[in-house]
């Protein structure tokens, strides 16, 4: 949707990680589930209280939204929690929508896109 | 400047609000950390966050997103913000606002590249903010 825009529009492809030891902290673009429902949302961490042993509760709100996702979330349910995080942007391909589309109905032609998209990773490193 | 007051933006409790006024002065251009051009060709934008970071009893680490904004290239680089009233509630979890002495406030920048790495990048400056030990109960701010 357009609630990360200008940075992410639709049709954005987004690279994930998803490592457990990574801290959450504010200004990181995470990906969540709320419970029940199935499509995750892609949101930038807003507040965040961690306790000594790592506990960790925090809020998100879209770039493009007036307000943060308390609204989203279940009924009841202040906070986002660890358990609901499904991983976090680290780098993203604009307008890639199309392709995801061709990669599903062309299977060698995801493994080639794949195989670019890994060079450029790298390469970008640097 | 502290309140106690029910967090109204979210769980039922009482918890402390703190009020901060703040300037902010950036060149983007000629960052303090030496990067001449952060707007390099594959910069669409700079997402950038004032956040408070402090530990109470409750929460060994706390941070609050106070302010932020979006950059676009081709934006003027040069911040000179003063006098600015926080955009967030800065609610804590808990009293833990009251007379804390080490309430830091940073500037930091989440890099949005036209295609590739998602950058996030802290300003090298920063700022002590102590909190009162008392709560302010008139209604200024």
């Amino acid at each position: 949707s357009g609630s990360m825009e200008p940075a992410f529009h639709r049709g954005d492809l987004l690279f994930l990680t998803n490592r457990i030891e990574d801290p959450i902290r504010v200004g990181e673009i995470v990906v969540f589930r709320i419970e029940g429902r199935e499509i995750p949302i892609v949101h930038r961490v807003l507040k965040i209280h961690e306790k000594q042993n790592g506990d960790i509760k925090f809020l998100t709100k879209g770039d493009n939204n007036a307000v943060d996702d308390r609204g989203l979330y279940k009924r009841g349910q202040h906070w986002l929690e660890k358990k609901d995080v499904v991983g976090r942007a680290r780098g993203f391909v604009p307008y890639i929508g199309i392709v995801t589309i061709l990669m599903n109905d062309y299977p060698k032609f995801k493994y080639a896109v794949l195989f670019f998209l890994g060079l450029f990773v790298l390469v970008h490193r640097e | 400047l502290r309140k106690n007051l029910e967090d109204f933006t979210g769980p039922r409790e009482r918890s402390d609000l703190g009020f901060v006024t703040f300037d902010i002065t950036a060149d983007i251009l000629n960052g303090k950390s030496g990067l001449q051009a952060i707007f390099d060709w594959n910069v669409k934008q700079l997402f950038l966050y004032l956040s408070a970071e402090y530990s109470t009893k409750n929460n060994a680490l706390n941070q609050v997103v106070l302010w932020d904004k979006v950059m676009l290239r081709g934006d003027n680089p040069k911040l000179f913000l003063k006098d600015m009233k926080s955009k967030y509630f800065f609610f804590d979890d808990g009293n833990g606002l009251k007379g804390n002495r080490n309430v830091t406030l940073t500037l930091s920048w989440n890099v949005v590249p036209n295609a590739g790495i998602l950058p996030l990048v802290t300003g090298s400056g920063h700022v002590s903010v102590p909190f009162p030990d008392t709560y302010e109960t008139t209604k200024s701010y």
